[in-house]
């Protein structure tokens, strides 16, 4: 069996004559999962939706296997309090058999909010919703941008699980963005780092003692600092179990 | 037929983009009157125009949507009284068109009607998932595989067909509250959207008859009888269900 894959090169973008993307080549293959590290404007959402056809490139060349099928999980989806939609019906947008949108939601474990208006959802529920919805097309290609936002830490380390449970199970590949490289770093294959151009990329442990990296999330990251080896006891405190064991993991 | 779509208008919110549309009708009416041409036709034509005007513009330009609304909507709306104020021999009651004379519908304006009612909600019965899907999130409906612009724009053209007729009977001024008013007032009763579709067409007749009940019986102009009806009925529902997504049960 072959396996479905995304593959950029040389690819440039600018907004309003900011460059946003520079001279990207990057190749992702069904199976694995990679994770998109970068501070604010870094390009990691813009990245996400280039791959996925979104935005459309300025140069550079985006080739796809044929048999792809993609998820996406957007950063966040804008409902009017207006519209009633519960979490089937929002499911069901992309589905239409009942059955199909349950086994979805069941997978993630959030059959309980079924019948709840999706604009009375908590933030992780609502996260758990998105990515229940990224997964009813049976896709080989998921797309997530952020997924872990508005969830606390806890929850974060659940999410992540989740999400690696689900790619192992439909046998699909992952390209996330996510913020903070250690609380990801046990659940990813590959990790790009990215500011505007690829800083480094390969394994999260060799990412994360990558000078570039350092380098970028020490200077333009200051309020994330807290995340940070040196930190660590403050973290501790306030992070409790899981991503207390991978925080130590990751000490040099 | 407002129903529907003046669900779609709150959903999305554009309620903006039915002011726009509405005063570019005027535009129409007074091109029509000017050029010697169909009225239906010509006002169909022009909001029908700004509508795909605003759909290429919407994605290509810098300005925001509502600024770039705000100079459309009322540099048409000078526009039309500016032309019309050219036409000498004719004597145009404006006021009839900013707010309507339901007595003026004859016989093919309701045929028009009823027709262009028909493709409506054939258009939307058959696009309706995608209408919805785009709505919620036109991202995810692009890699889904709907075609975002093309959905869009029937959307708009349906709205703009609907502005053009509407506006004999409640006038240019008040067609955008005939599209929102009941769908914001069938909003705190229903569970899904499509009920929500159908009681804002239910209530949109309602006030349409209550409205012109009301002119009948105590002589008030029609198009803001009607209008007046519908709030009231939004009122009483909106006080009636003061935790609608709650209390309601589907």
């Amino acid at each position: 069996m072959t396996k479905a894959s995304i593959e950029l090169s040389c690819a440039n973008k600018s907004f309003q004559g900011r460059k946003v993307l520079e001279d990207i080549t990057m190749r992702l293959t069904q199976g694995e999962i990679t994770t998109l590290v970068g501070p604010n404007g870094a390009g990691k959402s813009t990245l996400l939706k280039v791959m996925l056809g979104l935005i459309k490139l300025d140069s550079g060349i985006l080739k796809k296997s044929s048999d792809l099928r993609v998820g996406y999980m957007p950063q966040k989806i804008m409902i009017s309090p207006v519209l009633p939609l519960t979490t089937l019906r929002f499911l069901q947008l992309g589905e239409p058999s009942v059955k199909k949108c349950i086994e979805s939601l069941k997978l993630l474990e959030i059959e309980h909010i079924t019948e709840v208006p999706v604009i009375a959802l908590s933030g992780g529920e609502m996260q758990r919703a998105l990515l229940a919805r990224a997964i009813l097309g049976n896709p080989n290609f998921l797309f997530l941008d952020e997924p872990v936002q508005g969830v606390d830490a806890n929850g974060q380390n659940n999410l992540y699980q989740a999400i690696n449970c689900i790619s192992r199970r439909l046998g699909c590949g992952v390209l996330m963005v996510s913020h903070d490289l250690h609380i990801v770093m046990s659940s990813t294959d590959h990790v790009i780092c990215l500011n505007q151009h690829i800083c480094c990329s390969g394994q999260p442990e060799k990412v994360s003692k990558d000078p570039a990296y350092i380098n970028i999330f020490g200077d333009i990251t200051a309020p994330y600092a807290h995340k940070h080896d040196h930190q660590h006891s403050l973290n501790g405190d306030i992070v409790k179990t899981n991503s207390h064991k991978l925080e130590g993991s990751s000490s040099d | 037929m407002a129903g529907p779509l003046g669900c779609f208008v709150v959903w999305r919110r554009m309620s903006y983009i039915g002011d726009t549309l509405a005063h570019s009708a005027l535009l129409g009416v007074s091109l029509g009157i000017f050029f010697n041409l169909d009225l239906n036709i010509a006002t169909a034509t022009v909001a029908i125009g700004i509508a795909l005007f605003l759909g290429i513009l919407g994605s290509r330009s810098h300005l925001s949507l509502d600024a770039l609304l705000g100079i459309l909507s009322h540099s048409t709306l000078a526009l039309g009284l500016v032309i019309i104020s050219f036409v000498e021999g004719m004597r145009v009651d404006i006021m009839s068109l900013l707010f309507g004379d339901i007595l003026s519908v004859d016989a093919k304006d309701l045929l028009i009607i009823y027709s262009n009612a028909a493709i409506i909600f054939i258009l939307l019965g058959f696009f309706w998932r995608s209408l919805l899907s785009i709505t919620v999130s036109p991202e995810i409906a692009h890699v889904d595989g709907i075609n975002v612009m093309a959905i869009r724009t029937t959307l708009m053209l349906m709205i703009a067909s609907v502005i053009a007729l509407a506006m004999k009977l409640v006038g240019i001024l008040l067609i955008t509250a005939l599209l929102i008013i009941p769908a914001a007032a069938a909003r705190n009763i229903s569970r899904s959207p499509e009920k929500m579709a159908i009681y804002s067409t239910a209530l949109g007749i309602l006030s349409v008859l209550l409205g012109i009940a009301m002119s009948w019986a105590i002589d008030t102009p029609a198009g803001p009888s009607i209008i007046l009806c519908s709030a009231v009925i939004f009122l009483i529902l909106d006080c009636l269900c003061k935790n609608p997504v709650m209390r309601i049960s589907s």
